[in-house]
């Protein structure tokens, strides 16, 4: 089973989910029953958590659905325009 | 070759998360309008040379990031790698008062400490080495190899750039809560 370091070493790619199956239930196994690294991977999950919400959509101007709208079907323009 | 209907319905879902990154990148609410619109621009351009069956978002994403580098970043004026200090790892954490035995959960104490507004300049004023990894990885949600695609940097780079870009937020969190004296020096 993985000690504290080598848990710790893989945090990011845990949080990222970046990590093929056995490795995460062998971290798993280690983060049961160590509440020091539970609560390291506990406080980087909501670190993103936060990170993800204060970055949360902002609402499309109406201008910018339009200007978009407009770019629709442009390389047929094109293709009229260099025909 | 995808069908053109088909393909400006599914380019138009990523309408918001383009102009969300946009203004992310840009800080401004103008240029991240013209990004935006240029990138779709050029995706109905490129339209043809689009595969059905591969990541659109993926794609429209790469075209934004590249037209940003490639016109904006000149504009911008952030911090270069260069400048900033190495953070040790867990920085944060090491300095946050003990979770332990509180009631608060680690989502509320984070919450009540730092206002959205804050997390986000903390994150628009990295350098952009950092920041784009972190708007692909932790606010999209690519993976590190999508990401890896999008900027068209190794893997290993983009683990190591969202690494220290995390650790550079985290630093300039820690700023703000304890110039506000949100939280006391642990040393």
């Amino acid at each position: 089973m993985a000690d504290c370091n080598e848990t710790l070493k893989e945090l990011d790619r845990f949080l990222d989910n970046e990590l093929a199956s056995e490795v995460i239930s062998d971290l798993s196994s280690h983060l049961e029953g160590c509440v020091d690294c539970q609560q390291t991977f506990e406080f980087h999950a909501e670190l993103r958590n936060i990170v993800k919400l204060s970055a949360k959509q902002e609402p499309m101007p109406n201008s910018l659905i339009t200007r978009i709208q407009e770019c629709f079907g442009t390389d047929l323009q094109e293709d009229l325009d260099n025909s | 070759m995808a069908d053109r209907n088909q393909f400006s319905t599914e380019a138009m879902q990523y309408a918001r998360s383009l102009y969300s990154t946009a203004l992310r990148m840009t800080r401004n609410a103008s240029d991240a309008e013209d990004l935006v619109q240029e990138t779709y621009l050029k995706a109905f351009r490129s339209f043809g040379s689009f595969e059905e069956g591969t990541n659109l978002k993926a794609w429209l994403f790469r075209i934004l990031t590249n037209t940003f580098i490639n016109t904006y970043r000149s504009k911008q004026r952030r911090p270069q790698e260069s400048d900033l200090g190495s953070v040790e790892d867990l920085f944060l954490y090491k300095r946050l008062p003990t979770l332990a035995g509180q009631s608060d959960s680690a989502e509320e104490q984070l919450l009540d400490l730092f206002p959205a507004a804050e997390v986000r300049a903390a994150i628009e004023n990295l350098p952009e080495t950092f920041l784009l990894p972190m708007l692909l990885n932790d606010v999209e949600g690519f993976s590190y190899k999508e990401v890896a695609d999008i900027l068209e940097v190794p893997i290993g780079t983009v683990m190591s750039r969202l690494h220290r870009g995390r650790k550079t937020m985290q630093e300039a969190l820690y700023d703000y809560a304890s110039k506000r004296h949100l939280i006391s020096e642990k040393d």
